[in-house]
């Protein structure tokens, strides 16, 4: 299958995932959906054992979103982020399999 | 000096004192006609005499942008320390209450966050130490 995907959308992934908070945010979401801004930075603290600030997190999340990493829709008034590996996947066509396959030649 | 008062603003201070102490079972301390509105604070059964919490009037422009903004982000406006999570949670749900966050933990407390339908959420937590 053939994936149209620009060096654009590709650097935007590549760039989402290129640091750990980043990393660790997308985990928790895929362990559990549909989170608030102010649960990701407790879950954080819990989990990491030191605190970013909210600022932080939030430009964090901007980032995943712009890649599409991360989702978010509305539980009320409040805004939910979930995981989204669709990006992924495209990255992996578009890019990451073609190494990856044995003895491919590309 | 003492914190002797804190407020949550509340979209309607009838529907608010009805939640604060039907559900989360507080009691009212001052209850004063003011204009349109009162001055209306409660407290713990538990410490009669501690910090009253007053129910205040949304109604300043300001107050819409900010709450919205809290809720957007999920953020409480108030936090009520509970000696057992879990069973508070169990019974503020079976009174109706709505979680938007079921207990978790977050380092050295467990947390949960409910709505109190007056326009803010309101977080409740159980210390991890010294039950």
């Amino acid at each position: 299958m053939f994936i149209c995907v620009d060096d654009d959308q590709l650097d935007n992934v590549f760039k989402a995932l290129s640091d750990p908070m980043r990393r660790r945010i997308l985990d928790r979401l895929a362990k559990r959906p549909g989170q608030s801004l102010f649960e990701i930075c407790a879950s954080s603290f819990a989990e990491d054992g030191r605190s970013l600030s909210r600022q932080t997190i939030s430009q964090h999340l901007d980032m995943l979103e712009r890649a599409g990493l991360v989702q978010t829709h509305r539980s009320g008034r409040t805004k939910m982020h979930t995981f989204d590996n669709a990006p992924l996947r495209k990255a992996a066509a578009a890019w990451l399999n073609k190494h990856l396959r044995k003895g491919s030649a590309t | 000096m003492k914190i002797y008062i804190m407020s949550v603003f509340v979209d309607d201070q009838a529907k608010a004192l009805n939640f604060y102490t039907e559900k989360l079972g507080f009691i009212v301390k001052n209850d004063i006609p003011l204009g349109d509105h009162r001055w209306l604070t409660v407290v713990s059964k538990e410490a009669p005499e501690g910090t009253e919490l007053l129910l205040e009037p949304s109604e300043h422009p300001a107050v819409g942008p900010y709450k919205s903004s809290l809720v957007n982000d999920g953020i409480p406006a108030a936090s009520f320390k509970v000696d057992d999570l879990e069973k508070e949670f169990e019974r503020l749900r079976h009174l109706g209450v709505e979680f938007t966050q079921e207990p978790m933990d977050a380092g050295p407390v467990r947390m949960a966050v409910f709505d109190d339908r007056c326009g803010n959420l309101i977080q409740l937590v159980e210390m991890a130490e010294g039950r």
